[in-house]
């Protein structure tokens, strides 16, 4: 009987060592605990760098918990998860629409506790997704390209100080391809449906040779160095404002709407140790109590109050409304319409 | 149809109506149950019905072909009655244009406008789904466009044991207030039957007044019934107890005259033997008298124990009375009553003529049992609880010691066939006791032959 079930257990590893290469990883890092004891296995779209202070704390609280974590675009953690199958036994992701199909098509598994009830009820879904931070879109700007220009507050005053300053901001400009990065899609899809101004702002924008990123951290730095006057839609998370000053840039709300964005964890179905990541997601649910990390990682937790009594941040709802950009059809269509805009 | 009543009136009414509450209870939690669920049922279909339809009005034509564009609106509705699962499928013909390719589709496709509902199992849940149709004319050719929507029932089934609590929780409530109500009510009704029950249970056993408490109509043929009961019962009573007066004293009289005659001839005889003869009449006259009396005695104690005319009496003296009394019939036998006079005053509280009816009873009898030339001995002793009248003779004592037997109306002992008597003593004596809630002992004497009969009366 043992015999037997040593020999599955090995041939489901070797399926499993196949299968595991076949999506793409960007990084992975082990953080060791006790060896005996049962492991995390966590797929996300964080870099390592941004999401290490949070293993650590945790590692601090459960010491006898090693953690492996993997980093991978979210398209790549869809492959994994949906197509592939990978046994993780957390999936971190910004990508929220993605994250709420895995869940409707039943590949995430239910987790209740007292920290997931705490949350507000727009911070979870199906008791499946738990979001644990919100990050806005934010426009970030060169201090030093703005010295002679007002600083716009809204999309429409962006929209007429771009038709005034052609020549000033041509090639100058960046923002996401909404092509290869999921949250720039996100953040597009949701401006689309929250603003008339969008599709004139990326026509505008596509006038000006806007140039397109994959990552807000390459667009944060662009700015920094002056290659950009501005970035527009990027995670404000990453233009962490503590470091603002040094960097020579300048986080701007545009305050007609804010989306948020909920980075949100969920426990696949096939998950081997459910266990363990319920206790992460109870841990990512306080994170309210460890204000020295949001200091360090730039990274805000759920705030109920701050969200609630600002009619303009806006976090963008999780339910199955967020499914509909992700039909085959409406992508086609809306990447059409914005790549016919955006290269002119 | 229903049995009839056996134990409490109360007890049935409160089960019939609890019965017929929890019946009541029962109807209403059912049928808030259906109507929710068919409400939450329906509220769920309305919304599955409005996002496919709103999916078929973003249909277009573009270049010959037909497009969707999926209005945000179309799923975001559906999460906003519940955390439900929500899928989707459009096809054209047969081909699925876009969604989820394995959503079962109707099979044969609809065609009415009319939105077809259906409840299927997809993805290991059950799901409800809605299908429309519409038609689109591409150039040449005809077009069937088939729209399902599907959504998971998880909240539907959070909706239902919501409403099923609730529904529970007003039926638990509407029982419970019920129940209350019906034991008040039942209280209620019942009041009158139980303030007649204890009217007629307060009176003592003698009491044979009408009952004059009010009563509801239902009660009333009843109240009638038991009042014209009680009158013949009454008149029963008074008539046999007036007969046996009547009849004593038709047998007294002529007794009387009787023994007068006889007296007139026994002194005028001369002859030893016919005196002899008219003496043993005279007794038997005597004791045919005595009995009559004691009938009429008896009468009155029956009467008179009912109704108590108490007042205080000194017991000695009463005793001493009696024995002065009876000296004369003692001494015709050469006896002596031999009375102790006890040196403190005994008060009691009881009717004279009823005792000193019982205390000549006893010593008649003791006179009439023991023989000539003997003594009785009569005296009056105190204990903590009760005053003691203790009457010890020599004569043939009780050959039955079970004084409840003796002192059963015409009951007598069994070694007293020779003697003249009516049985009725002793048990006037008991009568009295009881009256005065004492209570009558009879031993025999422990000084030699004889008995010892004592009346034992409570001193407080």
């Amino acid at each position: 009987m043992r015999y037997t079930r040593t020999t599955i257990f090995l041939i489901f590893f070797a399926l499993l060592s196949v299968s595991a290469h076949a999506f793409e990883r960007e990084d992975q890092t082990n953080y060791p605990g006790n060896p005996l004891g049962k492991p995390l296995n966590i797929l996300s779209t964080a870099d390592i760098a941004i999401f290490e202070p949070f293993i650590l704390a945790f590692q601090k609280n459960h010491p006898e918990i090693s953690i492996e974590y993997t980093v991978a675009s979210s398209t790549e953690v869809m492959r994994a998860v949906f197509d592939e199958r990978v046994p993780f036994d957390l999936v971190i992701s910004s990508a929220m629409d993605l994250q709420t199909k895995l869940s409707n098509d039943g590949f995430a598994q239910s987790y209740v506790s007292t920290q997931t009830e705490a949350l507000p009820d727009w911070g979870k879904w199906r008791n499946q997704v738990f979001a644990f931070t919100q990050e806005p879109a934010v426009m970030v700007l060169s201090v030093d390209a703005f010295k002679d220009l007002l600083v716009p507050g809204t999309r429409e005053e962006l929209i007429t100080l771009l038709r005034d300053n052609p020549d000033f901001f041509k090639g100058k400009i960046g923002t996401y391809d909404v092509r290869s990065s999921g949250l720039g899609y996100l953040f597009a899809t949701q401006d689309s449906r929250n603003a008339e101004s969008f599709w004139r702002l990326t026509e505008v924008m596509g006038r000006l040779d806007t140039q397109l990123y994959c990552c807000s951290g390459q667009m944060v730095s662009d700015v920094s160095s002056g290659k950009l006057t501005f970035a527009y839609n990027v995670l404000g998370s990453y233009a962490n404002s503590q470091h603002a000053d040094t960097l020579g840039i300048q986080v701007v709300p545009l305050n007609d709407f804010i989306s948020v964005m909920l980075r949100t964890a969920l426990i696949p179905a096939n998950a081997t140790n459910p266990g363990n990541s319920g206790l992460m997601i109870d841990f990512l649910s306080q994170l309210s109590n460890y204000p020295d990390l949001t200091l360090q990682t730039g990274l805000h937790p759920i705030d109920k109050n701050a969200i609630e009594s600002q009619t303009t941040v806006r976090p963008i709802r999780l339910g199955p409304g967020l499914l509909v950009f992700l039909d085959a059809m409406r992508r086609d269509n809306f990447l059409r319409s914005w790549v016919s805009s955006i290269s002119q | 149809m229903i049995p009839p009543l056996k134990g409490s009136i109360r007890r049935q009414l409160v089960l019939q109506l609890g019965a017929i509450t929890a019946l009541l209870s029962l109807a209403f939690f059912l049928s808030v149950q259906v109507v929710a669920e068919k409400a939450a049922t329906d509220t769920q279909d309305n919304i599955l019905a409005a996002s496919a339809t709103s999916i078929a009005d973003a249909l277009y034509i573009e270049n010959g072909a037909i497009k969707l564009e999926l209005p945000y609106s179309a799923l975001s509705m559906l999460g906003t009655i519940s955390e439900d699962r929500v899928f989707y499928r459009v096809l054209q013909d047969d081909t699925t244009l876009t969604g989820y390719v394995d959503l079962p589709a109707p099979n044969p496709p609809t065609i009415s406008r009319v939105p077809s509902f259906d409840t299927i199992i997809y993805k290991g849940e059950e799901v409800r789904t809605v299908a429309v149709t519409r038609n689109f004319s591409t150039g040449k050719t005809a077009k069937i466009i088939n729209i399902i929507v599907g959504q998971t029932r998880l909240g539907l089934a959070v909706t239902s044991s919501a409403i099923t609590a609730t529904a529970t929780g007003i039926g638990i409530g509407f029982f419970i207030v019920a129940i209350a109500l019906s034991l008040w009510a039942a209280q209620n009704t019942l009041r009158p039957i139980n303030r007649l029950a204890l009217s007629v249970t307060r009176r003592g056993p003698t009491d044979l007044r009408p009952v004059t408490t009010e009563t509801p109509a239902e009660l009333s043929p009843l109240v009638t019934e038991l009042n014209s009961f009680i009158l013949r019962l009454k008149s029963t009573l008074t008539r046999s107890e007036d007969f046996i007066a009547e009849a004593a004293h038709h047998i007294r009289t002529p007794l009387a005259t009787l023994r007068t005659q006889a007296e007139v001839f026994y002194q005028q005889m001369e002859k030893p033997e016919n005196r002899k003869t008219l003496r043993n009449m005279i007794r038997a006259v005597d004791e045919s008298s005595r009995s009559a009396g004691q009938l009429l005695d008896y009468a009155m104690v029956t009467f008179k124990t009912d109704q108590l005319t108490t007042q205080n009496i000194e017991l000695g003296h009463l005793l001493e009375d009696v024995c002065k009394r009876l000296s004369p019939a003692a001494e015709l036998k050469d006896m002596q009553i031999l009375y102790s006079q006890s040196r403190a005053e005994v008060m009691f509280k009881g009717d004279s003529i009823l005792l000193q009816n019982a205390l000549r009873n006893i010593l008649e009898n003791a006179i009439k049992y023991s023989p000539d030339e003997s003594d009785i001995k009569v005296s009056l002793e105190t204990d903590e609880n009760n005053y003691r009248l203790v009457f010890i003779d020599q004569g043939r004592g009780f050959a039955e010691t079970d004084t409840a037997k003796l002192t059963k109306r015409f009951s007598r002992g069994p070694n007293v066939s020779d003697v003249i008597g009516s049985g009725l003593g002793l048990t006037i004596v008991s009568d009295v006791a009881k009256a005065h809630h004492g209570h009558l002992t009879i031993t025999s004497n422990t000084e030699g032959p004889g008995a010892c009969v004592t009346l034992v009366l409570p001193s407080s």
